[in-house]
């Protein structure tokens, strides 16, 4: 009896569930009309530039060899094909992946793609020629070779094996280009930046400088079925004010970078459920930076004390309602299986669950190396969000410790050259990326002779052991111990980095738009080929 | 008059020439990159062969010396070169953004023109009224009244009672076409940019019209008119207005040329892609030669509209002599 009430039961919510998933069945056809929260993109050569403003205006036109799943973009381990027809296993101790190549793609121009477009436009990425710009080589550092054996195989042969190797070549900047044009002493790799031609799901259909781009339904997409929308049409607007308006007005359904939590309060509270907001935890941190050719940041008590004042567990709710900032974690993007576990991270200057606790070593370290009075000008990028928050927020927080500070906030320009020049004291900075791939990601906290983005102008040799360790380390358990390790040093023992928080994206959108699904970066699972519109 | 025109433009030459070297000169001394801006924005961890790529791509490897000569040299034929940032030449970048703010200036000018020049004056001949309260009570606001703040404003009003009337809120469209393309999207486009900037450029304009007013209708040669018994329509037409019409037109020229590459906040605020816009973001990026390219444009509108201006004085007043 019971059983079969059960089945009665299950019977009825089937049948009410019915037509909710009727619902959820894509349909094909129309327009989506997004905001690109730019001017423009410098150039629409996705190998040269490293601006969301290139992924959101040219991503949808060009096809890559693997991606994050864009049907769960949210986790940072779930890679899948796009060109390839199935993620391969590694050979040679790891340090072989062989990729098929699907055939029948077609380049909008009606080239066939095979294996030779793909090594080539890799080995432009990883190996740039004398005078081709490719600033994500230094993702690439474990990789010997890129070939192409015969016209459905790609060979990449790393130097040693990793688990860096296949997260990096997710990245959605690798798009594949046609070798006859990258091998055109006429066009070569340049003729990118000022033209789109790929293999991706829509065809480019025109575009208007700071205007707009368009994008037609590409026929011939090898994903059957895909994409759902017909036009593409991306409006730029590098002011959020006009980018809110606009999805409220439904001059445009969707922004994909992410707005404040204000934004999102504000367009709910104006339009219900007409609304939809998907959030994630962003692959983006504040990071301050100490200068450590100048004194008192050249002493680890003081570098470690100012972290020990920040109160990460009891702020960031708070400051999370007014800015883009939510999750505290270390400098490992804390959703990834190398995350310091909670236990871990408490162990750590700065995570201490009892801030008072906290608070009083600080204070005890900064009498010790005899900065008790610390007065210094915090560097800030003079960008709302979440600089200006943080910044004034960090400022509040030091303050309960005895230091005062400052703040100077500078355009992007003078403050990416006041880093460089180190004409700075304590800097705020913001490390952001795309996939999620902490051996890769955690690269700015390198040492300076190594890294160009750390300005903390400091070396440290045993740092790089740690770092060299995790990065060769192919057992994940080992890995993660590694990574703790790496991470307790460079935040604690020697207290290079101050993580701050990480980010937080939301995304607040016409409740039309379906199939699209947030993910922990602004720059993956832009090619919307699986969005679709309700309506 | 010929030579004075001619004089006038051999004139522009050197002013140009100054505002290039002072131009070239500031943008190199503001701290900064564009290719730390350009491959450290997007937070991947560059190499210095990359930086150094970049710098010899777009020439600021080079000494200041070189590229100030290959700039003027450039300016001197007319090639402005190539934008740093886009890559796409500068006169592309800027023949696509200069009919946006162009037609707004026009049509805030046509605006204000329309507007201030009889309010001005039917509040300088009801000196003290009620009418000439109203009227310098809404030139004063217009003053006041930012138009950026003022455009942000009559976005959310519009969307506001939009909203509050239909369920729906509307907004003017944000993808500008040209008046050649689709003339009623472009207006409603256009219309509400240009009444906000129109707005202030009209107060302006109406209290200059007021003041020159109130000063020509008490010179003698007004009583003498009104002594001869002339119609005082004829009094105010010929004989004061147009005297007046000199400080007018001159506010007008000045504001004019402004408009065209001083839109900065408000463009931004109706996502127009004009030449204000454009500024701004070349600024940002640290990008020399477009931004050079940028202000040889202003100088030289405002140069000519200066030329323009003094050339309509002496269509207005006959005792001025352009010699």
């Amino acid at each position: 009896m019971t059983r079969l009430m059960a089945l009665l039961g299950g019977c009825i919510a089937a049948l009410v569930a019915l037509p909710a998933l009727a619902d959820e069945t894509p349909k094909h056809g129309g327009t989506l009309t997004y905001m690109i929260p730019a001017d423009a993109p410098p150039t629409f050569d996705g190998h040269r530039e490293t601006t969301y403003a290139t992924i959101h205006t040219a991503a949808p036109y060009y096809s890559v060899l693997i991606r994050v799943n864009p049907d769960n973009p949210s986790s940072t381990t779930d890679f899948t094909c796009d060109l390839c027809t199935e993620m391969p296993k590694p050979t040679d101790g790891g340090k072989t992946y062989t990729f098929n190549i699907r055939t029948g793609v077609k380049f909008h121009n009606g080239d066939p793609l095979t294996a030779a477009d793909v090594a080539a436009s890799w080995n432009e990425i990883i190996f740039p020629p004398k005078g081709v710009l490719s600033p994500r080589s230094s993702n690439f550092v474990m990789v010997d070779k890129v070939e192409a054996p015969d016209p459905t195989t790609v060979v990449f042969h790393l130097k040693f094996a990793t688990s860096a190797f296949l997260p990096a070549l997710a990245d959605p900047f690798g798009w594949i280009y046609e070798k006859k044009i990258l091998d055109d002493p006429s066009k070569g790799p340049h003729w990118y930046e000022k033209n789109i031609m790929g293999s991706g799901p829509f065809k480019f259909a025109g575009y208007e400088l700071g205007q707009e781009i368009k994008g037609d339904r590409n026929p011939d997409y090898y994903h059957k079925g895909l994409p759902y929308l017909d036009h593409i049409i991306g409006i730029f607007a590098p002011k959020q004010a006009t980018r809110v308006e606009a999805i409220r007005s439904n001059r445009a359904a969707i922004e994909f970078r992410g707005f404040p939590p204000a934004s999102r309060d504000d367009l709910k509270k104006q339009l219900g459920d007409k609304i939809t907001v998907q959030e994630s935890d962003w692959n983006c941190g504040s990071v301050v930076t100490l200068n450590e050719k100048k004194k008192p940041f050249d002493d680890p008590r003081v570098r470690r004390a100012l972290s020990l004042a920040i109160n990460r567990w009891g702020g960031a709710p708070a400051l999370s309602k007014i800015a883009d900032v939510r999750t505290v974690g270390s400098i490992i993007f804390p959703a990834s299986p190398l995350a310091p576990s909670k236990a871990q991270l408490e162990t750590i200057a700065g995570f201490w669950p009892d801030i008072n606790k906290s608070r009083a070593e600080a204070k005890r370290l900064l009498k010790e190396a005899g900065a008790e009075n610390l007065t210094f000008t915090l560097l800030n990028r003079a960008v709302d969000q979440p600089y200006k928050y943080v910044g004034i927020w960090l400022i509040d927080e030091w303050s309960k410790i005895g230091v005062h500070v400052t703040q100077e906030m500078l355009p992007t320009g003078p403050w990416f050259e006041a880093q460089r020049t180190g004409n700075f004291t304590v800097d705020l900075q913001a490390n952001c990326h795309s996939v999620v791939n902490p051996l890769i990601d955690v690269q700015p906290y390198l040492p300076s002779s190594v890294s160009k983005q750390n300005y903390g102008n400091y070396e440290d040799p045993e740092e790089m052991v740690l770092y060299n360790k995790a990065l060769h380390e192919t057992d994940p358990q080992k890995q993660h111990e590694d990574m703790f390790q790496f991470a307790k040093y460079v935040m604690d023992t020697k207290a290079h980095k101050i993580m701050v928080l990480w980010w937080y994206r939301i995304v607040p959108y016409r409740s039309y738009v379906k199939g699209w699904k947030v993910s922990p970066s602004h720059y993956v699972n832009q090619d919307l080929s699986n969005i679709w519109l309700d309506q | 008059m010929h030579r004075y025109i001619i004089n006038r433009i051999l004139l522009v030459i050197p002013t140009l020439l100054g505002a290039a070297a002072l131009v070239f000169a500031l943008m190199r001394l503001i701290p900064g990159d564009i290719c730390l801006v350009r491959l450290g924005s997007g937070g991947t961890s560059f190499t210095e062969q990359a930086l150094q790529t970049c710098h010899a791509e777009i020439g600021i490897d080079k000494p200041w010396i070189v590229q100030f000569i290959q700039f003027i040299w450039g300016l001197v034929r007319f090639d402005f070169g190539i934008s740093m940032w886009s890559g796409k030449p500068v006169v592309d970048e800027i023949a696509s953004r200069f009919p946006v703010s162009l037609e707004v200036a026009v049509m805030a000018t046509i605006i204000a023109v329309v507007l201030a020049i009889p309010l001005g004056t039917i509040s300088a001949l009801k000196q003290n009224s009620w009418i000439d309260l109203v009227v310098r009570t809404f030139s004063i606001a217009g003053i006041a009244t930012p138009s950026f703040w003022l455009g942000i404003m009559s976005i959310l009003l519009v969307l506001d009672v939009t909203q509050a009337i239909s369920g729906h809120p509307w907004m003017p469209p944000i993808d500008y076409v040209s008046f050649w393309k689709d003339p009623i999207r472009n207006l409603s486009i256009v219309m509400l940019p240009a009444l906000t900037v129109g707005y202030r450029y009209c107060a302006v304009s109406m209290r200059m019209t007021r003041s020159a007013m109130l000063e020509v209708l008490r010179e003698d040669y007004i009583r003498t008119a009104r002594a001869k018994g002339l119609v005082e329509k004829i009094i105010i037409n010929r004989h004061a207005l147009k005297n007046a019409m000199l400080p007018v037109v001159t506010v007008i020229g000045l504001e004019f040329a402004f408009l065209i590459g001083g839109l900065v906040v408000t463009e931004q605020v109706f996502n127009l892609n004009g030449i204000g816009r454009l500024m701004v973001l070349s600024v940002q990026n640290q990008d020399y030669t477009l931004t050079q390219a940028l202000v040889m444009l202003v100088v030289a509108i405002a140069v000519l509209t200066n030329l323009l201006v003094d050339l309509l004085y002496a269509g207005l007043d006959p005792r001025i002599r352009l010699n």
